[in-house]
């Protein structure tokens, strides 16, 4: 039984999620019109340069951080059958977190923080926004804290015994944000703040790019681990059977704690200010964390298999067809693993050291981080509201067939408009521009495929409208129903040795880690000569 | 020695539990081949690395941004395809990127011949790109960028910019044309650099 705190707990923080989610979907449409230059009269660079930094605040920051918490108190309140640790701190956070919305979403919407979600300074933001995104993530932290303690609690009050799959790697997850935030942290308090505030006249922008690329990386591992936590607890009982190996679920998890943490210098390839020493070893990093990514592909598949097998469904490839489609939570399954695989390797290509010189900041990257987060993700945390919603209202679902349709419809609307993005990015388009302005001939040939990803951003906007219309739904108008508020239990299939069961020796190492990898990389900004600029505007 | 005792010391050692080492078989394989994966494309992009110089543009090196018109190199009259080559044969560029665009605004360079562009930043963050060549560095106030490539096709292409760096963003871009050999020696000693 889930009880009300939770409940509540969780409904508010999906629902700013999920509205979010639904309003940056609006400013994505804008931003594929107005960037294909069909309408003169919405061409605006200004216009659509608040419109792609709010997109990009919104989608990556708001609609993750508070699924996030969300489904974490969830879990935990179910898998370790105890309610949460401290619900104030827990009202503490979501306030200090959305009261850090509002105040960055004032100057993002006024045009006063047009400076994309990477926010790389010079160009300088209203003071506003970098105060407010500091306070989203410091509002998080409370959520962190929560995970841990309510991991730790639970442990002492059953010694011996193994912490269910959902929770662990949850805390995984806590662990892996209090991290990963560690660097943007930095920038914002010693950096940014001191800077926007007047307080200092000059900023070094070669360490502010070293601590962002720190956050920058793993920060895709904190959006989702929520969706594999789905892909390995939800989906194999959704389709009938059970989870392949509980065991290396839980490897697979640690493996991307620890090595998607110091790598972040993929996104600084093409930079000036670190060495090919450093550039290599987080290209080594960025391969090794490809194998627990490679890992749950094959245990999620084969957990599908035995339940298609057990459906009778026969032959190579019979198991595919006898697997339960019209279940929202399998064919969001299918339809994420399928962009997993194209946005996966796609992500190798950019991963790929010297190479990555061909597709840098072209809309080849726009179109791998669409595939791998509004697809693979995105379509999870979906699935996830389909299968919580129900639970949250005691409430059937609105419609099982509008929620099929809306987790198709959001597929081919991704495939529509990520394809065009990548055959762009082959062809030398930046990401980043709101025009094509280059009166070149090599820039024609990019035309024709402007004009398809309109198309695309269509199917999403629509998509998106009638997946906000059926959680409104549900909880409005569905049929009361009690009996659905229960969550199945997930039970552990072999007991596991302290290694696969604590966390201490997993921070040691990546303590280890991430001097190796960020101890020089930081350290020559203090070391050596630097000449700082001052701020610009836009 | 035999080896399964000393497996069995080291799992007890490391408190591993028997069933931690206990993998399907199906899922070992996966794993080896997984892993083999990844080292193979990790091998190929160090031999790339180390013996064929595949590296991506770092390069070390400062400089005070608002007082680029003083110095040495960056000063206007300075910019351009430097009349000199290196001693190698390579022919260097100076490039400052300022909003908006790459000055000067139209080089010549030949095909086939390495060219090794240096780019200063007089304001914000730019990043260089030329579509279709692996010409590209970020280039960050305060750095001096420095990239070497060679044009496979001769040509005129943009050289823009792909980051973000303000409302004229769109329109930062400059003009390169990549001549034959015999267009760049007739150009050598006919043609005006403007």
């Amino acid at each position: 039984m889930i009880d009300t705190t939770t409940k509540r707990l969780a409904l508010f923080n999906f629902w700013i999620a999920f509205g979010s989610f639904a309003l940056a979907s609006v400013f994505g449409m804008y931003q594929v019109l107005e960037r294909s230059g069909l309408l003169k009269f919405i061409q605006s660079p200004a216009v659509y340069f608040a419109s792609v930094s709010t997109h990009g605040v919104l989608m990556a920051f708001v609609l993750t951080t508070f699924f996030i918490m969300g489904f974490g108190y969830y879990t935990a309140t179910t898998s370790l059958k105890t309610p949460i640790w401290n619900p104030v701190l827990a009202w503490a956070g979501y306030a200090v977190s959305l009261t850090g919305v509002v105040l960055a979403a004032i100057p993002l919407l006024l045009g006063k923080a047009s400076v994309l979600y990477t926010f790389y300074p010079p160009i300088q933001a209203n003071v506003l926004f970098y105060i407010g995104a500091t306070l989203l993530v410091v509002g998080s932290w409370f959520w962190t804290v929560i995970m841990i303690v309510m991991f730790n609690q639970w442990k002492k009050a059953h010694p011996g015994e193994t912490v269910p799959l959902p929770m662990f790697a949850t805390t995984t997850n806590a662990y892996l944000w209090a991290w990963t935030s560690v660097g943007v942290a930095l920038e914002s308090v010693f950096q940014l703040l001191p800077w926007s505030l007047g307080l200092v006249d000059t900023i070094d922008v070669g360490l502010a790019r070293t601590l962002f690329a720190w956050t920058l990386h793993p920060i895709v591992y904190f959006w989702l681990i929520p969706a594999y936590i789905a892909l390995y607890t939800y989906v194999p009982i959704a389709a009938g059977g059970k989870l392949f190996s509980d065991k290396l679920a839980r490897v697979a998890f640690l493996l991307i704690l620890v090595f998607g943490l110091p790598i972040g210098f993929h996104h600084l390839y093409m930079d000036p200010q670190q060495s090919n020493i450093a550039k290599f070893g987080h290209m080594v990093g960025t391969f090794a964390v490809a194998l627990p990514t490679l890992l749950t592909g094959f245990t999620v598949i084969a957990s599908l298999e035995m339940a298609g097998r057990k459906r009778g469904g026969k032959g190579l490839f019979g198991w595919i067809g006898a697997l339960p489609w019209q279940n929202p939570m399998v064919l969001a399954a299918i339809l994420s693993l399928l962009m997993l695989v194209l946005g996966g390797f796609g992500g190798m290509v950019n991963a790929s050291y010297a190479m990555n010189a061909m597709v840098h900041n072209t809309a080849w990257v726009p179109g791998h981080f669409h595939l791998i987060f509004a697809g693979t993700v995105v379509t999870m945390y979906l699935a996830v509201a389909y299968h919580l919603w129900p639970k949250l209202c005691g409430k059937q679902l609105f419609s099982n067939d509008l929620a099929l349709t809306q987790l198709w419809t959001w597929f081919v609307g991704m495939a529509i408009m990520t394809t065009p993005w990548h055959v762009l990015g082959l062809l030398g388009m930046p990401r980043r521009i709101s025009s094509v302005q280059y009166n070149s001939l090599l820039t024609l040939a990019w035309e024709p495929y402007e004009l398809l990803m309109i198309i695309g951003g269509l199917v999403l906007l629509g998509s998106a409208g009638l997946f906000v219309y059926i959680l409104f739904k549900t909880q409005t108008e569905g049929v009361v129903d009690a009996s659905i508020t229960e969550e199945a239990a997930i039970v552990a299939d072999a007991p596991v040795s302290s290694w696969l069961n604590n966390f201490i020796p997993w921070n040691l190492l990546i303590l280890g880690l991430m001097m190796l990898s960020y101890g020089w990389p930081i350290l020559q900004f203090f070391v050596l000569k630097t000449y700082n600029p001052t701020a610009w505007g836009y | 020695m035999n080896p399964n005792s000393w497996i069995s010391k080291i799992r007890s050692r490391l408190g591993l539990c028997e069933q931690d080492l206990q993998i399907e078989h199906l899922e070992k394989n996966w794993l080896y081949v997984a892993a083999a994966m990844m080292a193979f494309m990790v091998v190929i992009l160090g031999i790339g690395a180390l013996f064929l110089h595949l590296n991506p543009p770092s390069h070390w090196e400062t400089i005070e941004s608002p007082s680029l018109h003083l110095s040495a190199e960056f000063a206007e009259d300075k910019l351009g395809v430097q009349p000199t080559t290196l001693p190698d044969g390579t022919i260097q560029v100076t490039l400052v990127a300022a909003r908006y665009g790459f000055f000067p605004r139209e080089i010549f360079v030949p095909v086939d011949k390495n060219i090794q562009f240096r780019i200063a930043s007089l304001d914000v963050i730019h990043g260089a790109h030329i579509p279709m060549t692996n010409m590209g560095t970020m280039i960050l106030p305060g750095h001096v960028s420095e990239v070497t490539t060679v044009f496979p096709k001769p040509g005129e292409y943009p050289l823009l910019c792909n980051e973000y760096c303000g409302m004229g963003h769109d329109h930062m871009w400059s003009k390169v044309t990549v001549l034959t050999q015999d267009e760049w020696a007739a150009h050598k000693t006919g043609g005006k650099q403007p």
